[in-house]
């Protein structure tokens, strides 16, 4: 790997490559407040008896938004070129892991939805 | 013929200093490989959602106070490890296993909960052979707590690993691959609140 970079670097705790790198305090409190609310948000309509379509995509949203917040402030995922790929890794996975489960939902309801025409 | 030599030398020198860079960029691809594991898995729950054949449906049984518990303690676990990481930067042992045990605990707390929560659905007649649907929840969210028991017997090796040896670039590096294991199963959890448990309720 063309990472040179860390050569010059005196203890290996100074700083990740390759990996993962290290956060604050601040940050991972950072994290952890956005996720409490990230978290309560979806709870606190589904337990409050919402149902419909807005709220299911609030419930999406959050899920969505809060796995970035993890990603960036406990797994200090960024652009920076020592995790350059693990975040090409990553973005890789995503659109791995949506055409497997977008994927299966449509072919297994397209099933279903010819055998149910056969009655 | 020395140049070779000086040559070898200086490889197996960067070899050594990127050593924790690729351990935990090959734990990291572990880890997207494991994401497509549970991918699958939730392929498998959406589709055979709402195949209850006659077993208690998820509204019947599921408690989002409960369940709002289990992801508290997860979370919480989450910004103890990174705590614990912090410290360990420091090469401050005792304010490591200060929270590593704390996420010990927290991370036991929840499998208890998961595991009296199967207990009870199971009691309830909404056991792993019960429907198709159960069979999927099962799959998927025992999966999960598979992999949190696997972290915390992790955790127990490891401070047996570091109470021998110390910090070393070896042990440190094992210490990051949990760290980025754990936080990764807390972005699982995410998902498993969300669209198991919420959306079973609505």
């Amino acid at each position: 790997m063309a990472n040179h970079s860390n050569d010059t670097h005196e203890s290996y705790n100074a700083h990740g490559h390759g990996g993962a790198a290290h956060g604050s305090v601040k940050e991972y409190v950072i994290g952890l407040i956005l996720s409490i609310i990230l978290t309560v948000i979806p709870f606190g309509l589904v337990m409050a008896g919402n149902t419909g379509t807005l709220t299911l995509a609030i419930i999406l949203l959050c899920l969505v938004a809060q796995v970035l917040v993890q990603l960036v402030f406990f797994l200090h995922m960024n652009g920076s070129s020592e995790q350059i790929w693990n975040t090409t890794s990553g973005v890789f996975i995503v659109l791995i892991v949506l055409i497997v489960v977008l994927g299966s939902i449509w072919i297994m309801n397209h099933l279903n939805h010819n055998m149910l025409l056969g009655h | 013929m020395t140049n070779t030599v000086v040559d070898e030398h200086s490889a197996l020198d960067h070899d050594h200093h990127d050593y924790e860079g690729d351990t935990l960029l090959g734990f990291w691809i572990y880890i997207m490989s494991d994401c497509i594991l549970f991918a699958s898995l939730f392929a498998v729950y959406a589709v055979l959602n709402g195949n209850f054949f006659g077993a208690p449906t998820p509204q019947e049984l599921f408690e989002l106070n409960f369940v709002a518990g289990e992801t508290a303690l997860l979370l919480f676990s989450s910004f103890t490890f990174g705590m614990a990481m912090l410290y360990s930067h420091k090469n401050n042992l005792q304010g490591l296993f200060s929270w590593l045990g704390v996420t010990f605990l927290l991370g036991a707390a929840f499998l208890g909960m998961e595991l009296y929560e199967f207990y009870h659905f199971t009691h309830e007649g909404a056991g792993p052979t019960a429907s198709g649907y159960w069979s999927a929840f099962y799959a998927l969210v025992g999966t999960h707590g598979l992999h949190v028991f696997a972290g915390l017997i992790w955790m127990i090796v490891l401070s047996i690993h570091i109470l021998r040896d110390g910090l070393t670039v070896t042990n440190s590096c094992r210490l990051a691959c949990l760290s980025l294991f754990w936080h990764f199963l807390d972005v699982i959890w995410i998902c498993v609140f969300s669209i198991v448990y919420l959306m079973g309720v609505m």
